[in-house]
Order: structure tokens, then sequence, then C-alpha cells
């Protein structure tokens, strides 16, 4: 236990260290200096946030003029919602000062920084259902007191909404309203609360592209009137679109403060956040590729929400290669995985495995047919937290001998295959009948990869494997991903960590807004500065067919 | 904060401090805490019996007396348990997967219609050999029960229905159809019941055997006890040892574990409501051929479906604790009504059910006494 803190700290000091270096060098000097005159709305010096094991904001800088609007650009997990989160009073920093209008001050709570005039729109909407626009509006205000002269209050909101083009009718109940007028009743609240400075996450994620339209509109209004904005994204289009500047987060750490979002390239701005990592060395042999395993032609699929997901996405894995994926999160990575497996169904197109068709059947057929999944949330989909460790390995050949037996389960073979895998897999437990629920993340996931691998399957989709695991666990997920490849098995690994898909893949596609954007082979080359660069603008909406064309154009 | 930071004075007290368990506690420890809450439960229950007017000591000891006292009381103790077991059986295998039957009652009720139907339409006659007739009507009690839970299963499945309020409402439909069935077309002289069932058509009971052994005189003890019992055994193995049971127990840990294993859920929920329903129908069948031996839904409808809620509750959803916990329970209810019909007995009832559960905070919290100096 202790040795492992000592491990996982000492290569946090030194990952730090490379970063450190790193942005020394690219870190975009502030040369575009603003007019002078222009007062800063807010100021954020030196903030510092630790979580758990994470460094989230290590000293970031941050500055917001009066009457602009400011994109704050960052891949997840970068630390922009936990500065904006500092900034709204929902997480208070270490170090560091804000001052708000030129006055330093403190925040408790987020009521203290909507008095401050600070509001924030989250990417999950706190609205109440049931209610109407101008009850959700007056939820939790002090006036009016007891009678709620609803009329008299339908009308204030339905001129406020007037002023700033955020037309919703006010006695609409939250449910009948499309995601992006619920948007703007959210937006509502905060102005009239009194709000100046208007935080939105990631406002853009769950709208439909004629919405956004719209909501840049309603930002150009509220900021002609006077109010701030800041907006925080990882799409480098809409930021060019609608921000005045851009400030850009990397792992904790600005590597770029109030840059005016024309005096920069889009390139530029694509290295800043995705920056370049040192590699994983990995000990891997030269891909034998086989046949093709898995085929994914032309599919279009719905997320939850029944917004597009994937829009005409295409891919291929062969035997014995492993096949990345990147992008940002919530960019059709997860449905990918879920038509694949059978999880979800597909509009249009088809999933072969092996030549034989795998979308739009149950899941069981993809079981049956050599298809294995670790899926990306370990505790809510990959395993039942309150059975045991047995439980769990079984749940994908119970169906099969030595475990059934006629309808009956043979729990001694149960056991002793769990007892098997515990060992083989190293999974620290003190005993097979322990829930699952006690396992640190790390044991758990060498559960489902134990109970994944020990299958033998023709091919496993892995999304996010390592996420949220300590470096010793990455490294041991790292070594089974690539036994499997040895052993002839086509593998498509879904990830947002670029270094973990360049030291694994034999190749990568990368995935935006549900297509694919390029497909790149990596091999054994060691990954440089441009091909980082180019796999980043197509994370951020570049197709790769453009960016050869620029490519060949500016060397021309 | 503000306020905290400004009283200076300097005060030493003690503070509670609860903490969720990370670890399980140990095996015994869940046996004790219950065993001390009955015991809790039970000095409560003497301070009000003290207020009554009572003297605890001696009224507890003639409950003792009077459902374990001698083996004429345990008879009829394990016969009032008989239909609790089986109503609890029922509740527990679809609580395991989180499938909110409630309607036990109404199963139960239909069970005992069916199995009545056997004897009254007469589907046989009342000369059939009592192998048979019993058989038939386990069959008969166990369909109609399971028809009452498929039709919650049913919408539940197909239509997401809130399974709480159709197997709540479909209770009352069921007492009004056995009604509707003793008043109008099988009534006795004008009265609320059927005509007696013939011999045949009883579960044989203890003092049947009377003639060869004289010391079962009088006890009313009937087959049902071990049927429920055989059922709570079959019931452990089926949840614990089965393929079908291992994706009940999957499903209801985790319905999105199960979709991802490949388990159809929707077919689950309709069999589960129906084995559900078939077990509290087994009850009512019993309930009938074992003890009331005509159709009549005053005695049926006497809260047995609501009772094993509790039971199956109390036995943490466990088949095989659920049989001494129903037995518990029978003894409350039959020493409850010998000495107040109704009052005092039912609260003390009340108050042991309240501790017990609340107990269960013990298993997941663990409290800690510290000393504080502010």
């Amino acid at each position: 236990m202790s040795s492992g803190l000592i491990y996982t700290s000492s290569l946090i000091l030194s990952g730090k260290n490379l970063i450190y270096t790193y942005c020394r060098s690219s870190r975009l000097t502030q040369t575009f200096s603003s007019p002078p005159d222009t007062p800063l709305a807010v100021e954020m010096r030196g903030i510092v946030k630790r979580f758990p094991g994470v460094l989230a904001n290590d000293h970031v800088d941050f500055e917001l003029k009066a009457g602009e609007i400011h994109a704050l650009l960052g891949e997840n997990g970068a630390g922009k919602s936990t500065l904006m989160n500092v900034l709204a009073g929902l997480y208070r920093q270490e170090t560091g000062t804000i001052h708000v209008h030129g006055k330093q001050v403190e925040f408790h709570s987020p009521r203290d920084a909507i008095n401050a005039g600070i509001g924030m729109v989250h990417q999950h909407f706190m609205l109440v259902p049931s209610q109407t626009v101008t009850e959700n509006i007056l939820l939790g205000l002090d006036t009016p007191r007891f009678f709620m002269r609803l009329p008299e209050y339908d009308a204030k909101i339905a001129a406020m909404g007037e002023q700033f083009g955020l037309i919703v009718d006010p006695r609409a109940k939250i449910w009948q309203l499309s995601v992006g007028e619920q948007q703007r009743v959210e937006l509502l609240k905060l102005l009239y609360r009194g709000a100046n400075v208007l935080i939105m996450d990631e406002p853009t994620a769950v709208l439909a592209p004629q919405e956004i339209d719209g909501l840049f509109g309603i930002l150009r209004s509220m900021v002609a009137q006077g109010k701030s904005v800041i907006f925080i994204s990882h799409k480098l289009q809409e930021v060019t679109a609608i921000a005045d500047r851009v400030s850009v987060l990397r792992r904790g750490v600005s590597t770029a403060s109030g840059v005016p979002s024309r005096g920069v390239s889009r390139q530029e701005l694509a290295r800043l956040m995705v920056g370049r990592d040192v590699v994983f060395t990995v000990d891997k042999t030269p891909g034998k590729p086989g046949d093709v395993v898995l085929d994914v032609k032309d599919i279009h699929a719905e997320n939850d929400k029944g917004l597009p997901a994937l829009r005409g996405f295409s891919l291929n894995v062969r035997a014995g290669e492993i096949v990345g994926v990147a992008g940002v999160a919530g960019n059709g990575q997860s449905e990918l995985a879920q038509v694949i497996t059978g999880l979800r169904p597909c509009k249009q197109g088809q999933v072969t495995l092996r030549g034989e068709q795998v979308s739009n059947r149950n899941t069981l057929f993809g079981i049956q047919h050599g298809m294995a999944y670790v899926p990306e949330d370990r505790t809510r989909v990959g395993s039942a937290p309150n059975l045991s460790v047995t439980d769990n390995v079984i749940m994908k050949n119970f169906r099969l001998p030595p475990i059934s037996h006629g309808g009956m389960l043979d729990m001694t073979a149960a056991n002793k295959l769990a007892n098997d895998l515990k060992l083989a897999y190293d999974i620290i437990v003190p005993n097979v009948a322990t829930p699952v629920r006690l396992l640190s993340g790390g044991n758990l996931q060498r559960v489902i990869l134990a109970r994944e691998i020990s299958g033998k399957p023709d091919f496993m989709v892995a999304v996010q494997p390592t996420r949220g695991l300590d470096v010793g666990a990455i490294e041991g997920v790292h070594q089974l991903l690539l036994a499997q490849r040895e052993a002839g098995a086509g593998i498509l690994l879904v990830s947002e960590e670029l270094e973990e898909l360049l030291s694994l893949s034999d190749r990568v596609y990368v995935i935006y807004e549900g297509k694919v954007m390029g497909e790149i082979q990596v091999g054994q080359v060691e990954p440089d500065q441009s091909l980082i660069e180019t796999i980043g603008l197509m994370m951020t909406g570049t197709p790769l067919d453009q960016i050869r064309k620029e490519e060949v154009g500016a060397h021309g | 904060m503000a306020e905290s930071t400004t009283v200076k004075k300097k005060r030493v007290g003690y503070k509670l401090l609860v903490e969720p368990r990370l670890n399980p506690p140990p095996g015994w420890y869940p046996l004790v805490v219950s065993i001390g809450a009955i015991v809790f439960g039970l000095f409560l229950g003497g301070i009000l019996i003290a207020f009554a007017g009572g003297d605890p000591i001696r009224s507890y000891q003639h409950i003792a007396k009077a459902s374990f006292g001698d083996i004429g009381v345990l008879s009829d103790t394990l016969v009032k348990a008989t239909p609790i077991m089986l109503t609890a059986l029922a509740c527990a295998v679809a609580f395991r997967m989180k499938l909110w039957n409630i309607g036990a009652e109404g199963q139960f009720i239909m069970g005992a219609f069916a199995a009545s139907a056997i004897v009254l339409t007469p589907v046989l006659s009342a000369e059939t050999p009592r192998w048979l007739f019993i058989t038939v009507m386990i069959l008969a009690g166990m369909a109609g029960g399971a028809f009452w839970g498929f039709i919650p299963g049913y919408l539940k499945a197909k239509l997401n229905v809130n399974e709480i309020i159709t197997t709540l409402m479909m209770n009352y439909i069921a007492v009004a159809w056995v009604n509707f069935w003793i008043f109008g077309v099988w009534s006795e002289g004008g009265f609320q019941m059927s005509p007696k069932f013939p011999e045949t058509a009883w579960l044989p009971r203890l003092l049947d055997y009377a003639k060869s052994l004289p010391s079962l005189r009088g006890l009313t003890t009937h087959g049902g006890i071990l049927i429920a019992i055989s059922v709570a055994i079959i019931l452990w193995m089926v949840l614990n040892r089965s393929r079908w049971g291992y994706e009940i127990r999957l499903i209801g840990d985790n319905p999105q574990a199960a979709k991802y294993a490949g388990i159809n859920i929707q077919k689950n929920i309709i069999y589960v409501m129906m084995l559900s329903g078939a077990l509290a129908g087994l009850g009512g069948m019993s309930e009938v051929t074992g003890v009331i031996h005509r159709l009549q839904t005053s005695p049926l409808a006497a809260g047995y479906g609501f009772t094993g809620i509790i039971v199956a509750w109390l036995a943490k959803l466990n088949p095989l604790v659920i049989i001494p916990v129903s037995i518990l329970f029978g003894a409350l209810i039959l020493a409850g009504r010998e000495i107040q019909p109704s009052g005092v007995p039912k609260m003390i009832q009340g108050i042991i059910l309240v501790s017990l559960i609340a107990s269960d905070f013990l298993l997941r919290y663990r409290i800690r006494i510290v000393r504080v100096e502010a």
C-alpha cells in the first residue's frame, strides 16, 4: 500500500516536470496585449485545486474582460470545469485569489458567487420538470414571499427574455421544452438573479446544430448588453466562431491565457490543447494482422437523448491487431461500442463479426460468437457490486459447462474458476466470496478483464480500460491487451488517452461528432510532433483530407 | 461558521459519530443485532403492558406458553405460520429481482379460488382419490396465482407499468371476484361462503392419524407446512444454485450488468412475477384445503400477503431464514389473540418490527462516542 503510494506520487512528480518543460517551451507568450482601458470582470490568480491523487488546477491564471466572450479550451479532464466551479463557488481553491470587478472575493457557496454576479449553466440542467419556467426561476428566491403572483412574474420574465433574445414561454412546464429552450431557462434564471458573468459548461454538447446557431445569437446579444460570457468547449470550430479570446488548459496547467481568437491558428490551438506526451515505452512486437474480424459499415445511431450520435461511421479490425479510436469524450465512442456489442440499436448500416451480422441482434448473440467487451463503466455496467467475485467472473460463461449442468450451476467449478483467475490475473481479494464493491478500481478492472479474456475471444471491445487506475494497474492492463493481440484476437480500443492509443495501437481512427475524421497507421513509428498535431486537429473537427490538402498547399 | 468562532467558552462534551461501515461486519453480528432488537422491542412492549395495568413478565410468560407452551399450541402456531411462509417466499423471489410485488394477497386469494373451483365446479367428483384431488388442486392453485402475477408482470415488461400500483389494485379485484362467486354462484344457503369441501379434498392433518397414534389427537397442523418448508428449500436452491436464480440475482443487483451479460430482462420479469404469484397461490390453496375447507373471503383475505412482505424483509429475502421468521410471526398472531383480541399484542408486534427494521442501521453504520472539547 505505502510503496504503491510512493511509486505513484514520484511518477506524478516526474510527469509534472515533463509537462512543465514542455509548457515552458510552447506556452504562447501574450504578445497580443489588449487595450488597457477595458476593465477586467474576473481575475483569477494562481488557482490551485487538488483532488485525491489529481492536481486539477496547478497555479492557473485566468482573466475575463467585461463584455467579451472568452472561450476556455481543453480536453476532458484538463481542469476547465474545476476552474469554473471554483469561480462559481462550488469548490474552494487551495491557494490563489479571485477578483471580481476589481474587488477580492471569497466564495463559500454558489449563492455568494451569484451575489457577486457570477452564475454558471452546468452541462446537466438543474430544473424541476413538472414546474413552469417562472416557478423554476423563482425557486429559492426570497420574493415573492408567500403568494406566488405568477401572472405578474410571468410578464417580468417574458420581458427579460425579450430583452436578451431568450424566447421561451414562461408558463410552459419544463418537461414540455426542448433541450435548447431549457438552456435558455437556465440562462434566464441567472440573469434574473442579476448575474453579469455567465459561465457556460460545454453548452453545445446537448444541442442540435440549428440550436447552436440560436445559442450563439443569444450569447452575442447578451454581450452587446454588457454581460460577459465564459464558454467552456473542446471544439475548435465553435471557439473560433464565437469567442473573442481563448484560454487553453492542459492537465491542470494553463498553456495559453487570453489569446485573441483571430490571432491564433487552429493548428496552434490544437497543439496547445493536446500537447505532446512522453509515450510509454511498451514492448510491442510487429503486428501480424490477419483477416478482418470486425467490420463496421456506415452505421447511424442515436444517443440516449435521441440525438444522432453516429453518422455514417465505418471501420474494420483485423485479427491480431489493436485498432484505436481517438476522440474527445461524447463524440459517439460509447454509442459505437454499444452498437457493436448489441446493447444499442443502429438505425442504418451494419456491424459484422467474421461475416455474421451482430448489430441489432441481442447481446447474447455477440457473446456466443466470441465477442468480449470491457465496458466504460466498471461499476454500473461491467459488474454487479453486491455479488461475489465468483458470481462476477461467471457473468459471461454461466450458460456453458463446466459451470452449467442442465440448468443448475456447479458452484465448485465456478469457485475453482474464480480462484484460478484470481491467481492468474493477480486479483487482490481475501477470498472469492467477497462482494466486488469492496474491490479497488484496479482490482475490479482485473476481474472484468480476467472474465472477458478467459473466454478466449476472437474480438474484444475495450472502452477506457485504464481510466482512473494508478500507474502500476495501467501497465498491467496494457500487458493484458498486448497479450491478447499476440494471441490473435482483434481489439478495438477506445480511449481518451492519446499516449495510450499511440503506444498500443497498430492503427488509430479519429472520431468527431460520430464521423471518422481520418485513419492513421501507427505501427512502429515513433509518434512525432506533426502526427500529434494532426490527430489534435482531427479530434477537434478537421478531416484528415483537409489537413493533408492544407499541408500540400503550404509546402507547394 | 462565524458564530462558533466568537463563542470562546471551553466545554467538554460527548459527541455521537455515525460512520458508514467500510468493511462488512463479522458473520455473527447480524444475528446478535437482530436478537438484541427483539429484546429491546420486548422491553419497550413491557413498559407498555405496565402502563396498561398488566404485569409484563407474567404477560410474556403467558405469550410464550400460548404459542410454544405445549404440542397443541405449537401445532396451532405452525398452522398460522404456513400461509405466511408461502406468501413471504412469494415476496422474496420477486424482491430479489427488485420487482415490488405487493399483490401476494390477491395472488393468494386467486390461488384459493382456482383450487376451490376444482371442487365446486366440480372438475373432479367427491369420489376422486385424495392424492389426485390434492395434486390437481395444487396445480390449479399455483396456476391461479401465477395468472394473477402474469398480468402485472406482462404490463411491467412490455409497457413499463409500475408493478406496485397494479399488484396493489389487483388485490381488491381478487377479493371482489371471489365475493361474486360465493355470493352468486357457489353460495351455501345464501351465506357468503361456499359449501364445505368433501374430505377427499382436504390436506391431511395430524389428527387424521390419531387412530394409530393417539397423541396426535386434536392437532390441526396440516400438510401445507411440509409443502411450505419444501418450497423454501427448493427456492433457496433455485436462487443460489441454478442458472435462472443467477439471472434473477444479477438482474436484482444490477440490471445494466445483466443486459451486458446477455440476459433477457423482460422475459425474466414475466417469469419471476408468475413464480411469485404461483407461490402465493399455493399458499391460498393450502389455506382453503388445510384450514377453512370451503371458499370464504373473510378468513382468506386476512392480510397474509402483507405479512409476507414484512417477513420476507426481516429474513433479508433468504428463503431458509423465512422458515423460522414465519413461525415466529405465527406465534405472535396466535399469542396476541390469547391475551387480548386486539390492542396491546398488536402494538408489541409493531414495536418489535420497528426495532428489527431500525436495527438494520447498525449493520450499515457504526456509532462511536467521542469526547470533544469545545
